[in-house]
């Protein structure tokens, strides 16, 4: 119920009389139309979430790539606690 | 497709699951919320990947599953009685009410439609001045703001003959009430992320710090799965308790406030029936006063009779946590995704129906 798919928005138009935002959004080869009145700083060529019709939210492409970098992220962390616990009490990071 | 198949790497998966494996040194019971996550962690293969010591509990986050039996009736009622164009998304049509349900329904000659979105019943509405047309609107906060946007719609454009029938649940409350349940027994929560992708994280800090649990903002693809996963069971072995958001590609801390503001409009919180577990306090919306004329259950006067609900059903100790769907005995043989006795064994996000189709407990059982 809750599946939300990120796509590409290929072009804008105003519709009712220019009450309303639509965009056609891109994903994979499908395009479909979605209302962007939850997202009004959206423009072409972002990715978006859209859930039912509706976009709910720009993708943030930085974020995007932490969840590929969490591990080594975690991994150097653990060092440094590791290193840590070498250290005399006045030499260790702020927690 | 991009930002779905890079979150469905073998590889890292593999690796995600080896620090999992490094990272617990004693039981934890972990609760996903949402159905499709649970959806995620079925189809994925990853509950039977996961060590031994990390169970897994499935939460009552299946919209379907939790809409009142009651409503459902009245869904059916309007359709079979009223005459109206009742329009609902595709899961919705096949839960069993008490007599029948909306498929039914519609077999025997009702005009019932599955809808992409709720913004194309009002297009329905449109085309058909001489028809009442009734959006059956079930959801989450995910879903709220695009059910609330449709009557902003019909509003703007003078649609009078479109209306909707409003079920909608919050999770936070949901999680309070899980966590109140004397029966379950729950370490830390995967939280649902689309619904934070709406409402943002702030509603999940006060919970986290009251109960000592570690709430953790999730995606749905196997690797945000497994990643919410290891950094519950992080906070868990470090003795922590803290909400995190690893979905941060799409959630923000304060959420979507375009989106909140359309709720806020159309919506008020009310006390919620959800089916199988029972009225929560403030764990659902209802049309605002001002926006009487676009709800269904003002415009139409329908009273249908509270049915019992099938009494060999167990979903509301499934959607609570305390039983497993291989549990129950009516699971994979007098209920199947074909004759559902309860609604999880309809929503692809249901428990039962998750299992049924991809677990392979149908042929063990």
């Amino acid at each position: 119920m809750c599946l939300a798919i990120p796509g590409k928005i290929k072009s804008i138009d105003l519709q009712y009389n220019g009450l309303v935002r639509m965009a056609k959004v891109i994903f994979g080869g499908i395009t479909k139309e979605a209302s962007l009145e939850m997202l009004p700083d959206a423009n072409v060529g972002d990715y978006v979430l859209v859930h039912v019709g509706v976009a709910i939210s720009k993708l943030n492409e930085e974020e995007a790539q932490r969840t590929f970098k969490y591990l080594e992220e975690i991994g150097e962390l653990g060092e440094l606690e590791d290193v840590d616990e070498y250290l005399p009490n006045s030499e260790k990071k702020a927690s | 497709m991009k930002y779905m198949s890079e979150y469905r790497d073998p590889v890292l998966a593999k690796q995600f699951l080896e620090e999992i494996k490094t990272t617990v040194t004693q039981p934890w019971s972990i609760m996903e919320v949402c159905g499709g996550q649970t959806h995620s962690l079925v189809k994925n293969g990853i509950i039977e990947m996961l060590p031994d010591e990390v169970t897994m509990i499935h939460g009552p986050g299946c919209p379907v599953c939790v809409t009142p039996l009651n409503l459902i009736d009245k869904a059916v009622y309007l359709a079979t009685e009223k005459g109206v164009i009742l329009c609902s998304f595709g899961d919705m049509l096949r839960v069993p009410g008490s007599q029948k349900s909306l498929l039914e329904a519609k077999a025997e000659g009702a005009d019932v439609r599955v809808l992409y979105s709720p913004l194309e019943a009002v297009k329905i509405a449109e085309d058909n001045p001489d028809k009442e047309v009734v959006f059956f609107a079930v959801g989450f906060e995910t879903t709220a703001p695009a059910n609330a946007l449709s009557v902003v719609h019909a509003h703007i454009r003078g649609v009078k003959n479109y209306s909707i029938l409003a079920s909608h649940v919050l999770v936070p409350p949901a999680i309070k009430a899980v966590i109140d349940d004397e029966e379950s027994k729950i370490d830390g929560f995967l939280a649902a992320g689309h619904v934070c992708t709406i409402m943002g994280n702030a509603e999940y800090h006060p919970i986290s710090e009251k109960f000592e649990v570690p709430i953790v903002v999730t995606g749905f693809e196997p690797l945000d799965v497994l990643q919410g996963i290891l950094m519950v069971l992080r906070q868990l072995e470090q003795k922590k308790a803290e909400v995190e958001n690893q979905y941060a590609r799409i959630v923000r801390e304060e959420g979507n406030p375009d989106a909140q503001k359309v709720i806020h409009e159309v919506f008020e919180v009310k006390n919620q029936m959800w089916r199988g577990i029972g009225e929560i306090p403030e764990s659902g919306y209802a049309v605002r006063e001002e926006f009487a004329a676009f709800d269904a259950a003002k415009k139409f006067s329908v009273n249908i009779a509270e049915a019992p609900e099938h009494p060999d059903c167990i979903s509301g100790q499934i959607m609570k946590g305390i039983k497993k769907p291989f549990e129950c005995a009516q699971f994979g043989k007098t209920c199947k995704p074909t004759n559902p006795l309860g609604a999880p064994m309809v929503s692809s996000e249901g428990a039962c129906a998750a299992y049924y189709h991809f677990s392979g407990m149908v042929e063990q059982a």
